[in-house]
């Protein structure tokens, strides 16, 4: 056996036998899925709204009736004024209050109706998508004038039902093999540092080279093992949809392991100590990632500098490239920039690993 | 076989190894001794390639070990001051491990380890972190000794060892230079220097002196006095300040001292009950390397 397969080999041990490094790597991605795809959600059910009718005509009476069939409102308050409106929202008995002025259908008729949409702004995210959702019911009623009773269709590209789980799936699947990938490989490259393993290593014809890789093999066929569990769970227990080709899917998710290893890597060289290392994993790679991704807050909306500093997050690229295989079914024919990002990020990071590896104490 | 040519080792403002001078023949048992803090960690690394000298040379085999580590790390088997091998794996597995390291298999080169390794076949399948203090340090030499090394570098191999397996590792080591290796070992314990060909005497990143056992005893040239009394300290604080002493101190619950001069045994009992120091017995005593060494250190202070 030479030296590369019995440093793999040894690897594999150190990993199977490490109950914790197990737990981590395999117990987390499911508890991560499971806890993003059924705990938190950002569709909105039923939200408690009040409607201040000031016109109470036939046009009006129709609005409300429209979008309260929607089912994603229930009426919870009977108001009659501002101030009633202002207590409900004190009192948190509602989450929106629609105010419907005076003259509403003749108003309408002229093609100059407003509407007065007032929201819990406490909760932001939620505060937005019940704006966004009376805008869209809004918007058909009006501008169609479509009779009273009708179903109310916002058409969603892509996550036709915005089903949260289609936007954490792909996130879930990024965050889970950033974490295994690089917080594991860098812990378990500057283990060897801490407990003097290291010492006798470089004492030894193994090339730098050697040590890296082997170190890192083994975490590669883990990761991509991880990647196709949190997949399939998102695939069967969710219904995340499948549109693209696997074959795509499978080199984009091993080009983005390859990355966050050599970035694993790169922290290990600069991390004497394993704690060093999961701090550095954690406050360098983590939260960025969670924060800078795409995955949770959209990029759009953020201050200028954010927006720029997020186009060094990997992860925001292969989000692109995950969500455009999964949702929308394309290739490479029209993700091969991000994937070139990613893959001129992976170069960069083995570059800078292998010039700062060092050779000596 | 191994030559160190003026090294020097700095960190930062200190100096960790002050121009070390010194070769070690082929085949021979060389100890490196001093105290905690001393530089013997300093001078192994530099030799095993893990540190860098800041000034002279260190050769092994004629190659530099600067310019040709690659030679270096392929020859020398080497222990560090810290347990180093893999807990988590068995007995077997760690030697399978550095000998594929090493581009070799157990079975090649067992006849060098044939004997050690005989203690620990009975737990080869238990993890080395549940092994015994002496039993990892026999498994880490035969993990150091897999690829037939033609030097071994053991840096304390014997400190937190219990006595038993101490004197035992030592008479292994004797066995191995028998097969034409080279062995430096580092050690804080004195005593353990009847056990080397040749020591060298470091202190505060000085090489005091090197020589045998016996060399470094007979350049002792003062007169040596061991002195029991009732109350030891009290006799200690009136030696140290005795107009003929060069050094006094507590050595086993007596208290040494050395003079330039003769001295009369009787004369100073007198004295010292003089002082305050009863039942006081003085004796001429033979010095050994303890007290070559604290010689060494006032000399050298």
């Amino acid at each position: 056996m030479n030296a590369f397969r019995a440093f793999i080999l040894k690897e594999f041990r150190h990993i199977l036998r490490d109950k914790r490094t197990l737990l981590v790597l395999f117990g987390m991605p499911i508890a991560q899925i499971i806890l993003f795809g059924y705990a938190i959600t950002t569709e909105i059910q039923n939200a408690n709204i009040a409607v201040l009718d000031r016109s109470r005509d036939v046009r009006s009476l129709e609005l409300t009736r429209t979008i309260l069939a929607s089912g994603y409102f229930t009426l919870n308050a009977d108001v009659r004024s501002y101030d009633q409106i202002e207590e409900a929202f004190r009192k948190g008995r509602i989450k929106m209050a629609l105010v419907i002025p005076p003259d509403f259908a003749a108003k309408l008729q002229r093609g100059e109706a407003d509407l007065q949409v007032l929201t819990d702004a406490t909760d932001p995210n939620m505060a937005s998508t019940l704006v966004s959702y009376v805008n869209a019911i809004a918007a058909r009623s009006g501008a169609q004038g479509k009779p009273p009773g009708i179903r109310i269709e916002p058409q969603m590209h892509y996550n036709h039902n915005q089903a949260s789980v289609n936007m954490f799936v792909p996130g879930v699947i990024t965050i889970v093999m950033l974490l295994v990938s690089a917080m594991l490989t860098s812990i378990a490259i500057t283990r060897e540092k801490e407990l003097g393993n290291m010492e006798i290593l470089l004492v030894s014809p193994l090339k730098p080279l050697v040590i890296i890789l082997g170190k890192v093999i083994p975490y590669l066929l883990l990761s991509m093992v991880n990647v196709s569990t949190v997949i399939t769970v998102g695939h069967l227990l969710f219904g995340v949809p499948m549109e693209g080709s696997w074959l795509v899917l499978a080199v984009a998710c091993l080009l983005f392991v390859v990355c966050a290893l050599s970035l694993g890597v790169v922290i290990s060289t600069i991390a004497r100590t394993q704690q060093v290392a999961l701090m550095l994993s954690l406050m360098a790679l983590m939260m960025p990632t969670i924060l800078l991704s795409n995955f949770i807050f959209p990029i759009s909306s953020m201050p200028f500098p954010l927006q720029l500093i997020s186009n060094i997050i990997p992860a925001k690229y292969f989000i692109v490239i995950i969500k455009g295989v999964m949702l929308k079914g394309v290739g490479f024919e029209v993700l091969w920039k991000e994937a070139a990002v990613l893959a001129g990020m992976t170069l960069l990071f083995i570059g800078i690993s292998v010039r700062k590896f060092r050779i000596r104490l | 076989m191994i030559r160190f040519d003026q090294v020097v080792k700095r960190y930062g403002n200190t100096t960790a190894v002050d121009r070390a001078t010194f070769t070690v023949e082929r085949g021979e048992l060389f100890g490196l001794i001093g105290p905690d803090g001393a530089g013997k960690s300093s001078m192994m690394r530099m030799l095993v390639t893990l540190l860098l000298p800041d000034d002279g040379t260190i050769t092994l085999d004629g190659h530099d070990v600067v310019a040709d580590y690659r030679f270096v790390r392929r020859n020398v088997g080497y222990m560090p001051g810290t347990f180093s091998l893999y807990t988590d794996l068995t007995v077997e597995e760690n030697l399978q491990f550095f000998a594929n390291v090493f581009g070799t298999t157990i079975q090649e080169n067992y006849h060098l380890i044939a004997e050690i390794y005989e203690q620990l076949a009975p737990f080869k399948d238990r993890r080395a972190g549940a092994l015994s203090g002496g039993m990892k340090q026999k498994l880490a030499l035969c993990c150091a000794l897999i690829h037939r090394p033609l030097a071994l570098i053991l840096d304390e191999p014997t400190t937190g060892v219990d006595a038993v397996s101490r004197a035992e590792f030592w008479s292994m080591l004797r066995r191995l230079t028998t097969t034409g290796i080279t062995i430096v070992v580092s050690t804080p314990y004195l005593e353990e220097a009847a056990l080397c060909d040749r020591v060298g005497l470091i202190n505060d990143g000085r090489l005091m002196q090197i020589d045998t056992i016996g060399g470094i005893v007979a350049s002792y040239d003062h007169a040596l006095w061991r002195i029991d009394a009732d109350n030891t300290r009290t006799a200690l604080q009136v030696l140290r300040e005795h107009p003929a002493a060069r050094a006094a101190y507590l050595y086993r619950s007596s208290v040494m001292m050395s003079t330039d001069q003769e001295l009369d045994p009787e004369h100073l009992t007198h004295e010292l009950l003089r002082s305050g120091v009863t039942g006081a017995r003085v004796s001429r005593a033979q010095p050994d390397i303890e007290d070559r060494f604290m010689d060494l250190m006032l000399e050298h202070a």
